[in-house]
């Protein structure tokens, strides 16, 4: 008996991690930043570049960093979502614009509608690569503490903000 | 002058600005033995866009920044280690290429080995009891049975 049921209890187990595998997305990597505090950073602000912005000046509050470019193919699925967002303003959103062109960025979100409290600008991707960016975009959900609690990477879906986002940041602004 | 010489000559003067523009490549800061560094730590991380991939063989704009940023970091004199653990604490431990041995890795680092082990024990098992099978003698009954059938075989075959 053991002769057949041996095979068949591998094969089980072998198709058994394969369908976990089809579920998953290899594109997205686990960040290590999640629960650590947000990587430090301070620069010049999109529409007035001579103003610095740094995390620090959204301490005490929950937000979200949503890094964009103009360049960004999934920025615009994703921005009717952010859009609509900023109107309910339940969660102040930080652009974070990742190697673009100053006058492009602006220029894109005249065409589309700025729904950012301000964007900063990261022409050389510095502060995206310590905040472990890869694929535009990506949004983090950050704590009053200043603690990345939630990384978003690609699109914002209203899917995601209304099953994942939204209520994370309830609760946050809750404690 | 002979016309070969001639010819050669206007080749060589309108080829003059290309030579001028194929100049020894830009020094960068590193010198030889940081360089050879750089690329070997390149060949160890991992390119996030195109995951198959290291960020030395990749041109993907994410690889480009990771190799400036490697170089960089040898220019400032940072350890290997050091660097590496720059992109650890980034990206994860994804980034390396080779993944690092861990609780959670020991089933993709041995599960291999294991299989084959396995495998090799049942091979073997297979074929020592295989050996064991002895023919078992006849009994009288099956002995008679099997020569009339044999008769019968035989006596189709000649008509």
């Amino acid at each position: 008996m053991i002769r057949f049921l041996l095979p068949l209890g591998i094969f089980g187990v072998l198709a058994a991690f394969l369908a976990v595998g089809l579920t998953l997305n290899p594109r997205e990597v686990p960040s290590p930043l999640v629960n650590k505090p947000v990587p430090p950073f301070t620069l010049g602000q999109l529409h007035r570049p001579e103003l610095q912005f740094s995390q620090k000046d959204m301490l005490g509050q929950v937000w979200l960093l949503n890094v964009w470019a103009s360049w960004c193919v999934s920025c615009r699925d994703e921005h009717p979502v952010l859009i609509e967002l900023s109107k309910n303003r339940v969660v102040p959103v930080v652009g974070l614009n990742y190697k673009d062109k100053s006058a492009e960025a602006m220029a894109w979100l005249k065409q589309f509608g700025d729904p950012y409290i301000l964007s900063v600008i990261d022409q050389d991707g510095r502060v995206g690569l310590d905040y472990g960016v890869y694929g535009v975009p990506e949004t983090f959900v950050i704590d009053r503490a200043g603690v990345i609690r939630y990384k978003q990477i690609g699109p914002i879906t209203k899917e995601a903000l209304e099953g994942k986002i939204l209520p994370l940041v309830r609760l946050l602004q809750k404690s | 002058m002979k016309p070969v010489a001639v010819v050669l000559l206007v080749l060589s003067s309108l080829l003059a600005p290309y030579q001028l523009a194929a100049k020894e490549a830009v020094p960068t800061e590193l010198d030889r033995v940081q360089q050879k560094r750089a690329v070997e730590l390149s060949e160890h991380l991992r390119c996030l866009v195109c995951q198959n991939q290291t960020i030395a063989d990749s041109n993907a704009e994410l690889a480009q920044d990771l190799r400036r940023q490697v170089r960089e970091q040898i220019a400032e004199g940072r350890s290997d280690a050091d660097i590496v653990g720059f992109m650890v604490q980034r990206y994860g431990d994804f980034v390396l290429y080779k993944p690092p041995v861990k609780l959670t890795t020991l089933l993709l680092w041995f599960g291999p080995g294991l299989l084959l082990v396995a495998g090799f024990v049942v091979l073997v098992r297979n074929l020592r009891s295989r050996r064991r099978v002895e023919p078992r003698a006849l009994s009288e009954e099956e002995r008679t049975r099997a020569g009339a059938l044999l008769l019968e075989a035989s006596n189709k075959e000649r008509p």
